[in-house]
């Protein structure tokens, strides 16, 4: 008796908990099958789905739409450059700070941390003065720099914090055998390092993805902003072809949805885990 | 007799050196990029900051208070709001059931999907007009004029708040559930033999476990939400009629206008409310590295 009524109030909480968080991501994908008629109506579920939306994207076929596949791959380029750029320089930095214990390395590590004391959106505005004397604004390399930027400091600290826990009688034996740092890193290190590496890498990709503001501020060339910045367009219509909008974010929603469920546990707990020990 | 005690100490003062010098090496890219991108924007905004005739423009400008007083407003009730949901939801989260385990996993969605989809999908939602919840309320309770969720000044700026809260609940959530995961299952079975309620429970065990966790979370959350610009930006445009900017999309309006000198004045004047918190996290982390 008891345990239905803990049941019971488990399911009132969950109920609203779950209208919640879907009601806009459902309002997203009924406005993506929907025409312009049937989102005009509000309702919830258009009368007639239909996925002329999606082949207007696909074809391009709309005036804010004239660049999708190049934003989409734009996206693409600039997420994984991201990715694999966070990875080079946090498991070096991890490395140097954790294992060679370089002298001011963790100096270093806690005023990189200092970053994210730092508003992003104030960050923003000083990075975008020095991208122009650095003559780099209007270019991809300028945001995948900042988002390298945003992306680092964190990446150096969960990987430091997997390798303290890597025992440190590996590197011994291996110094023992006449083994130089640039081989402790290639054939100890990395190996057993891969699975922290593969969390970081994806965090970064996908903090790179998701990023609306340093890209909005960064480029401008149609040709070249990545997919987020080409659906902000929409904005400045009066009478923005919503469905194909939300068709369009539809699509640009779901690769990190995907990667994000497809690595659900390592990313929950090994961003989590990190956060709670500060 | 010498020579087998010489070998392995030259190894490890050539190790040393190998060592000093490759851990310089791997350290250096960090070091270039956080220079670069970090440390001298920052000191050149601070620089640019000196500019007094910036802030006597920027107090000059109708819309600066009212910014100021949204800033204050939407911090205090955005963090504090999604904190007590978040704990009161992460005692929700623990409990051991599989279907529960299901929920969250749907629950953590906000948080992976990117910002401009799902916001721009709230923003079509909450057009008072032809959005669908004013549409609904009028077929399903006939409700004509549904409220004006964007166009009212004071409604909008609720929606903002709201967005915010859908968007960063989950990462918090997350980090609460972590810490109560973290507090010993049997000190809750011994309360519970004591005839301690579920109140008393939480007051005595969970509580006091999870307070630091808590406030520094709170804190942290403060100086990012203070970094959020996509929430009201994408929302409302900060409007109606410019009435609900805050300091965040107020600085980038100003740059985007050409007027990076109160772009940055606007940042500066955040000084006040951003220090105490830099400077109570600053302890807190350092206390915790012991």
């Amino acid at each position: 008796m008891k345990k239905a009524l803990d049941e019971g109030k488990l399911i009132l909480i969950a109920i609203p908990v779950l209208i919640w968080t879907l009601l806009p991501i459902y309002h997203l994908f009924v406005l993506s099958i929907s025409s312009q008629e049937a989102m005009l109506a509000g309702t919830l579920w258009p009368a007639k789905p239909t996925l002329q939306n999606f082949q207007i994207v696909f074809q391009q076929q709309h005036y804010y739409l004239t660049n999708f596949w190049r934003q989409m791959f734009n996206s693409f380029f600039i997420a994984i450059s991201t990715g694999l750029l966070t990875l080079f320089i946090a498991t070096f930095a991890a490395f140097a700070i954790s294992r060679l214990k370089v002298r001011g390395g963790r100096t270093i590590m806690n005023l990189a941390l200092a970053t994210y004391l730092i508003p992003a959106a104030f960050l923003a505005i000083p990075m975008y003065k020095a991208m122009g004397s650095y003559g780099l604004l209007n270019t991809q390399a300028a945001l995948i720099l900042a988002m390298v930027a945003l992306a680092s400091p964190y990446a150096i600290w969960v990987l430091k914090q997997a390798s303290d826990k890597l025992p440190k009688e590996l590197d011994e034996a291996a110094i023992m055998d006449g083994a130089t740092s640039l081989q402790l890193f290639r054939l100890v290190y990395l190996p057993l390092m891969k699975p922290s590496m593969v969390v970081i890498g994806i965090y970064a990709l996908l903090l790179a993805w998701n990023e609306y503001l340093y890209a909005f501020l960064l480029l401008s060339n149609e040709k070249a902003v990545p997919l987020a910045v080409g659906l902000g367009l929409f904005l400045s219509a009066d009478d923005a072809p919503w469905n194909l909008l939300m068709a369009a974010g539809l699509l640009y929603a779901i690769p990190p949805a995907v990667i994000y469920y497809g690595f659900r546990k390592n990313m929950v707990g090994g961003l989590t885990a990190g956060a709670v020990k500060s | 007799m010498a020579a087998p005690v010489a070998v392995p100490s030259d190894a490890v003062s050539g190790h040393t050196r190998d060592r000093a010098l490759w851990g310089t090496i791997m350290l250096a890219p960090y070091v270039l990029v956080f220079a670069v991108m970090v440390v001298y924007p920052v000191a050149y905004g601070l620089w640019l900051g000196l500019n007094w005739n910036s802030y006597r423009a920027l107090f000059a400008d109708p819309i600066f208070i009212r910014t100021v007083i949204n800033t204050i407003l939407f911090l205090f009730i955005a963090v504090n709001l999604k904190f007590l949901i978040a704990l009161w939801l992460s005692g929700f989260f623990v409990a051991q059931r599989a279907w529960v385990r299901i929920v969250l996993v749907i629950f953590i969605l906000p948080w992976a999907v990117p910002s401009i989809p799902t916001i721009l999908s709230f923003r079509v939602m909450l057009n008072p007009e032809n959005g669908m919840i004013n549409q609904q309320l009028f077929h399903l309770f006939g409700i004509v004029e549904g409220p004006g969720w964007l166009t009212d000044p004071t409604l909008a700026f609720a929606s903002s708040i709201m967005v915010h809260i859908w968007k960063s609940l989950p990462f918090w959530t997350l980090i609460l559930i972590t810490g109560r995961f973290a507090i010993a299952q049997d000190l809750y079975e011994a309360a519970s033999v004591d005839g301690a309620n579920k109140w008393q429970q939480f007051k005595f065990i969970t509580w006091p476990s999870l307070a630091t966790l808590y406030v520094t979370s709170t804190m942290l959350s403060m100086i990012w939400t203070l970094g959020d610009f996509n929430s009201v930006y994408l929302l409302t445009g900060g409007g109606p009629g410019d009435l609900n900017h805050v300091l965040s999309t107020l600085g980038i309006r100003y740059m985007r206008n050409n007027n990076l000198d109160l772009g940055i004045a606007s940042i500066i004047v955040a000084m006040p409310l951003i220090l105490p918190m830099v400077y109570f996290m600053v302890k807190r982390l350092s206390k915790g590295a012991e």
